[in-house]
């Protein structure tokens, strides 16, 4: 592995590593002093084109507890605003002989694009609708730790799929990991396509619910109203909102997964969010864990092949 | 080769595809002056070997973007004719998407002024079909006529108001030029830039869906059959244009459709291929391999009378960005011979007069220019071919400023070896002339 672009191109092996490797990282974060020297002297730039806090604040952490040095470096507004092509970017950073780069951009395909110019590694924090591989493995990881294995677990993916790179990537280590994965949304923001990869597609919530084990609730942009791709966000709540109603559809023991941050009352309600069956709040601790072993898998050096 | 002053060019044994003529046949064919003469006078020609080699009179693309005036970083009219000379091209028909837009009779006159000086290519303009192409107000159409445009489009944008359209097409049958339709309906395309499937959805890349295109194909139909307008359809790229096209022509419609050698070779996997390499962006987009093959059935059945380059040079800089912010365009004026070849020739789908028909006969039918073929007295306009010629893409030997072709690296057979308009060579051995 030279960069972590997407997870549809990861072999089941990679996956189960990174998974094993991630819940060694776990193990360190329980631990009360965190801070391991591994990435000593290694400098890593997240390059954010588009803010996330969340995200950056969690690979910022997950760098620093392995003792490598982190430049926060945000850009907004469009490459052609500001005059520069992804190669000046590229180059910019080659010159700062920095070891590594984690980039965010609104445009699928950037992190791509960079790692075909850029010898160091590039990690993919979220690149348009395309993936968000990071967020797939700590949901797969969060998944295992409840479930014990994701092999013949029922999942459903709920809401805007078709513009999601979290469900993008969910579906990809799910299906590695032997899950059966049915999305539910309205139908027109449902990748209609992904029946060609096994992948069961409706809009039928009832359905999707039905038996469910787990069950992972996207956030719904505002913006797809006024792309007229949805009537109020009080409707689609009514038929596609995890209420404790929905709920009692899958599985009694089902767990509910957000990759945050919740729009409470519109696709979860807060009750759901607090509930017992929540797995938001590990999430979140996974997702630094899950980070930690990325960077150490590709920077760490000597340790992969 | 020694060139005798103003004697004049014998091309020896070659074989002519004339489409003009229906003619497919072994021929010495001589260039007077200017003009085309026949052989049996006794001068002083200067011979030329066409042993293996094909000549077709007057190629001409009438879909390219020489972006002059207004983008000359991305091409100019000069860049814009010598790529068209290397490809082998003896016409050409330009976009007036530039900027200023191309929508009074002067821009129209200067165009071909140019051509003229320059005596590279002969340049056909289309104009605009409405002021600045902003879809609002009728350009003067007649006007631009006068003055030289051979047909009218708002390329790069669709006719979105069917009311303009329907003015449009009910004037052109005063004018006897076509409208050419770039078909597209913007509402369902924004935020689109490659094919709506299954690739897009894997990819998470905005998808345009085939139906943008063959919605926008049946309401222009339909308005052609209202008031008896030319219409023609640009780049046809989608299974519903086919069939309104074929409702047109059994209704006897006046309505005719291009395709462009990318939808004939390529397909929305190529952009996977590219990993989001923008060179791969087009509008309209790549499509799958059922639709291509469709489009190819459709130029065998002659339910496509014409292929065309749609000719979109970019500069560098603007196809190293972000796959969204990117343009859309293929420079296609350099590979146009050896695609239609590789896609047609290669397995003998059509005859060669056959597929020359579309790049001579068909464009100059729908936009009502005479040629007559290669009879003495004709503009000596014609291009040498070497149908067994393999050679590998490389964009960055174009002699168009766009050197964006997601043919770069592609293995080719069939390429022009030499251009001659108005009796001068325009280009020989892949080397232009001027
Ligand atoms: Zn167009």
């Amino acid at each position: 592995m030279q960069d972590l672009l997407d997870l549809e191109s990861l072999s089941k092996q990679d996956i189960i590593g990174l998974l094993d490797l991630s819940q060694n990282m776990v193990e360190i974060l329980d631990r009360p002093i965190k801070k391991v020297p591994t990435l000593r002297g290694k400098a890593i730039v997240n390059l954010f084109f588009e803010p996330s806090t969340r995200t950056r604040n969690s690979f910022e952490l997950a760098a620093k507890y392995l003792s490598a040095d982190v430049i926060n470096v945000q850009k907004s507004g469009s490459s052609v605003e500001k005059g520069e092509t992804l190669w000046d970017t590229a180059r910019n950073l080659a010159e700062m002989a920095v070891d590594g780069v984690v980039v965010r951009h609104q445009v699928s395909g950037v992190p791509q694009q960079l790692a075909d110019i850029l010898d160091v590694p590039v990690i993919n924090a979220g690149d348009g609708s395309h993936e968000h591989p990071t967020q797939g493995l700590l949901d797969a990881l969060t998944i295992t730790q409840a479930k014990g294995s994701l092999a013949g677990l029922k999942v459903a993916i709920i809401g805007d799929v078709l513009h999601s790179r979290v469900a993008r990537s969910d579906i990809w280590v799910f299906l590695a990991l032997g899950a059966d994965v049915v999305v539910s949304g309205p139908p027109a923001l449902l990748p209609q396509k992904y029946e060609e990869f096994g992948v069961e597609v409706t809009a039928d919530l009832h359905r999707a619910l039905t038996d469910a084990d787990v069950i992972q609730v996207l956030r719904l942009q505002r913006e797809r109203q006024s792309s007229k791709e949805l009537p109020s966000l009080w409707e689609y709540h009514l038929r596609w909102g995890i209420t404790s109603h929905s709920l009692s559809w899958a599985h009694p023991d089902a767990i509910v997964l957000h990759p945050g941050p919740q729009n409470r009352g519109v696709e979860i309600d807060s009750e759901i969010i607090e509930s017992s069956r929540s797995r938001i709040l590990p999430q979140v601790r996974n997702g630094v864990a899950v980070r930690m072993a990325v960077l150490f898998r590709l920077l760490g050096g000597g340790h992969d092949e | 080769m020694s060139s005798k002053d103003e004697t004049g060019w014998l091309i020896k044994d070659v074989r002519v595809i004339d489409p003009f003529r229906n003619v497919d046949s072994i021929e010495d064919v001589c260039v007077d002056g200017d003009k085309i003469g026949s052989a049996s006078e006794r001068k002083d020609y200067v011979p030329v070997d066409g042993q293996g080699l094909w000549l077709v009179p007057r190629l001409i693309d009438m879909h390219v973007h020489f972006r002059e005036p207004g983008f000359e970083n991305k091409e100019d009219l000069q860049s814009g004719s010598r790529a068209a000379a290397a490809g082998g091209f003896t016409a050409v028909c330009t976009m007036p998407n530039t900027h200023p837009v191309i929508d009074i009779p002067s821009l129209i006159q200067w165009q071909q002024d140019q051509a003229k000086n320059m005596g590279l290519v002969h340049i056909f303009p289309i104009g605009a079909i409405s002021k600045g192409q902003q879809g609002q107000e009728l350009a003067d159409l007649y006007q631009m006529t006068r003055a030289g445009a051979v047909g009218f489009s708002d390329d790069g944008h669709a006719v979105m108001d069917a009311r303009l359209m329907r003015a449009a097409l009910s004037y052109s049958t005063t004018l006897g030029r076509p409208i050419i339709q770039h078909a597209e309906d913007h509402e369902l395309t924004a935020g689109g830039v490659m094919h709506e499937g299954s690739i897009s959805q894997q990819m998470g890349l905005g998808g345009i869906p085939e139906e943008a295109e063959s919605v926008m194909v049946w309401r222009d139909v339909e308005l052609a059959g209202l008031t008896g307008g030319i219409l023609h359809v640009a780049h046809v790229s989608a299974p519903g244009s086919l069939e309104a096209l074929e409702y047109a022509k059994r209704r006897n419609l006046r309505v005719t459709a291009e395709v462009s050698p990318h939808h004939l070779l390529l397909t929305d996997a190529a952009i996977r291929e590219w990993n989001f390499n923008p060179v791969t962006k087009v509008n309209p987009p790549l499509r799958t391999e059922g639709t291509r093959q469709l489009l190819i059935q459709a130029v065998r059945q002659g339910l496509i009378p014409v292929i065309a380059s749609d000719h979109a040079p970019h500069h560098q800089d603007e196809k190293e960005l972000p796959y969204d912010e990117a343009p859309f365009g293929i420079s296609g004026l350099e590979t146009f011979i050896g695609a239609i070849f590789s896609v047609f020739m290669v397995d003998g789908l059509i005859s060669p007069l056959d597929l020359f028909r579309r790049v001579t006969v068909g464009p100059h039918k729908v936009l009502g220019i005479h040629y007559p073929g290669l009879t003495p007295g004709a503009p000596a306009d014609f291009t040498l071919i070497d149908p067994q010629m393999r050679w590998v893409v490389d964009g960055k030997k174009f002699y168009s400023r766009g050197k964006n072709t997601p043919l770069q690296g592609t293995r080719l057979q069939g390429r022009s070896v030499a251009t001659m308009v108005n009796g001068e060579w325009t280009m020989r051995d892949q080397e232009v002339l001027k």
